[in-house]
């Protein structure tokens, strides 16, 4: 088991940083559709797009939101692991795991 | 309402049942390590891991719960979709690449990496514990009330059934075989609500479904009388003789005068379709007399604009007092918190071979579990207005809908409703007997185990918490249960989340900190649930305003409670020396 610090930048080059800031959009997102529901109820029935209500319509959102942020996610992390400085930093990372063992 | 039994449903479910177990018994037929028990020798392979979260986590709260809740409030019921959901953004973006990089097997393992602590392991393997027996409870109860209306046997052979597969399944291959029944158990069930979908658009929307108009709009009583005799507006009730079906659409927008059904339907014009329709529901009013227990269910015509906004299942929302609206906020932010610390959902992170393929099977899950709660909207609407439902159970929904389409498609997903319970329970069981045997066992008590020791261990807290959940699934038979489901989500939210979050973002936090979050954040959120007017009114039977606790769902309170505690203790506790280096 690895006994490495956690909050290691080096253990997670990048990937962490880029993860909390898209679970701040969807936080704020999610805090929205709940804002809407607690505070201006009345704005749900609105139909924005013509079709469907604004309820269906920002659920449906959310869920498609959720995803769309994972495929960022994914993609960003790819491009951020795959980058030499990234490579560098993990195997510097390595060489003080080991030290720390040590 | 009383039920066929279904001949087909029996033999499809038994056909699914006696294969996974024979897939168990052929993957456990070599011997095996703890790595391959517990963690299935961290080999599985990102997709199919992807795919066995959403076999893991549907249970049958997702599956019948949700679209039996939006087929009788409606659009209430796809909040719990969004919230159930939204979990998994936290597990993504927060959770999943340090649990595993700084686990093994258990949850514990990385709560307790940076520390050794016995404190930590005895606290974070009771709140396993305690949440898997908690998340159990409602699968085995359900279990057991699908089986009698479905296959006609008791509710115990239900309980049995299930209780007895899952554990050889377990026993049997522990994680390789648990991973692939939920695989099986995902797959099937993302693509049969996929095809009832389908169905549903294309049969489109038809007036008054399925009934007589005229006869329709009648209240029905349903007593029970002290000697158990059920009667249906004073008669006894028989097949012949019986509540009628509800859940019918009285009229079409103005854009289809004159017709009587509006032909098949994209997937955005049936919803707005919908909001245009008067819809007829019901109501149901409980009295209790001398000559038993009476329920009548009245009809009532409303929009589909009244159904597609909140308010239906939260009255709360509607009469706007504070206590209700912080309910909401509540239980909104427990489903948020609590998928991540689920501790079934995190032990399944040990199952693949990195951080990379941690992160890619749960977008591969967030992509499946989330077109599925897409589909549970559909599910749902398409059973309210099928003119199929019974009025008594909304955990029936889902199969009376895909019975209005044949009898095929009622055994498939009659069968599916007990595999969803089977995938689930066995998740669950595995996070237990890892909780006991690798963080009690082998870490807290200190007894030396061999691998193959460990892996008898494991084996033999699975039987034991088989036991215990047929027991409870039978114990707690007529218990309310749909709100076991939100207990548990509060008491992970509130016991692990905090801890967790701390630990990666805080350098400053302490094995004591972390101990008395995970104690304070179980203990405080179970003790709330306890106190508050749900379980007062629910479960002892007494009057909602006797509680002493402002609104019911805890989590608003302890999750912010469990970071409080944890700070507050770091800070009185020595700074950790192996943590600043």
């Amino acid at each position: 088991m690895s006994h490495a610090k956690p909050n290691d930048p080096n253990l997670s080059p990048g990937s962490a940083r880029i993860g909390l800031v898209l679970f701040v959009m969807y936080v704020l997102l999610y805090a929205g559709l709940i804002g809407i529901v607690l505070f201006r109820p009345e704005l749900l029935s609105t139909r924005p797009f013509g079709g469907v209500n604004l309820a269906i319509a920002y659920g449906m959102g959310l869920i498609g939101a959720a995803f769309l942020l994972a495929i960022v996610y994914m993609i960003a992390c790819r491009m951020v692991e795959g980058s030499p400085a990234s490579r560098q930093a993990a195997s510097s990372g390595g060489v003080r795991k080991k030290q720390h063992r040590d | 309402m009383l039920y066929e039994t279904s001949p087909l449903a029996i033999a499809i479910f038994s056909v699914f049942v006696l294969s996974v177990i024979g897939l168990s018994f052929f993957l456990g037929r070599k011997g095996q390590s703890a790595q391959g028990y517990y963690a299935a020798h961290g080999e599985i392979h990102w997709f199919v891991n992807g795919i066995a979260f959403a076999g893991d986590y549907l249970s049958a709260a997702s599956f019948l719960g949700i679209c039996g809740m939006i087929a009788f409030y409606g659009y209430d019921g796809f909040l719990y979709s969004i919230g159930f959901l939204a979990g998994w953004v936290v597990a993504l973006f927060v959770i999943a690449e340090p649990i595993k990089r700084l686990g093994k097997f258990t949850f514990a393992d990385a709560l307790d990496s940076q520390f050794n602590s016995p404190g930590i392991k005895l606290a974070v393997a009771t709140s396993t514990l305690v949440v898997s027996i908690f998340y159990l409870i409602p699968q085995m109860v359900g279990a057991g009330d699908l089986i009698s209306p479905l296959l006609g046997l008791p509710h115990t052979a239900g309980v049995v059934l299930v209780g007895v597969s899952v554990t050889l399944i377990v026993v049997t291959a522990g994680m390789v075989s648990t991973t692939w029944v939920q695989f099986i158990k995902g797959s099937l069930l993302v693509f049969f609500c996929g095809v009832l979908t389908v169905m549903i658009l294309n049969r489109g929307l038809i007036v008054n479904a399925g009934g007589d108009a005229g006869v329709e709009l009648k209240p029905q009583v349903k007593t029970i009388c002290p000697d158990g005799m059920r009667l249906i507006d004073g008669e006894p009730q028989s097949k012949t003789h019986d509540l009628r079906p509800v859940g019918t659409i009285k009229s079409l927008p103005a854009r289809y005068a004159g017709q009587a059904s509006t032909g098949p339907l994209g997937p955005l014009a049936y919803l707005s379709a919908i909001e245009d329709s008067t819809i007829v529901t019901w109501t149901s009013k409980k009295h209790t007399d001398v000559q038993g227990v009476h329920t009548t269910y009245s009809p009532v015509e409303r929009s589909g604009k009244d159904l597609l906004k909140p308010g239906g299942y939260f009255k709360g929302l509607t009469t706007g007092t504070l206590s209700d609206k912080l309910d909401f906020a509540s239980l909104m932010l427990a489903l948020f918190c609590g998928t991540a610390s689920l501790p079934h959902i995190l032990i399944r992170y040990y199952t693949v071979k990195d951080q990379a393929a941690a992160r890619k099977s749960t977008v591969v899950g967030i992509a499946v579990i989330g077109a599925f709660y897409v589909l549970t909207l559909y599910l749902g609407l398409g059973a309210m207005v099928s003119g199929a439902l019974d009025p008594t159970s909304s955990n029936m929904a889902a199969p009376l809908l895909a019975k209005t389409f044949s009898t095929t498609l009622f055994a498939i997903i009659s069968a599916i409703a007990f595999t969803t319970v089977l995938g689930t329970v066995s998740g669950l069981i595995m996070a237990g007997s890892g909780a006991v045997a690798h963080d009690l066992v082998e870490n807290y008590f200190q007894i030396p185990l061999s691998d193959h020791e460990k892996v008898r261990c494991g084996k033999i807290a699975a039987v034991g918490l088989g036991i215990v959940a047929m027991v409870l699934g039978v114990a707690f038979r007529n218990f309310n249960v749909s709100f076991l489901v939100g207990w548990a989500f509060n008491i992970a939210a509130s016991a692990n989340l905090p801890a967790l979050v701390m630990l990666l973002f805080w350098p400053r936090t302490t094995k004591q900190g972390i101990t008395a979050a995970v104690s304070v954040g179980m203990v405080s959120s179970l003790t709330w649930i306890l106190l508050s007017a749900d379980t007062f009114e629910k479960v002892y039977g007494w009057s909602r305003e006797a509680s002493i606790v402002p609104f019911s769902q805890p989590g608003l309170v302890t999750i912010p409670l469990g970071f409080v505690v944890l700070i507050v203790v770091s800070f009185l506790s020595p700074r950790p020396t192996q943590r600043t280096g």
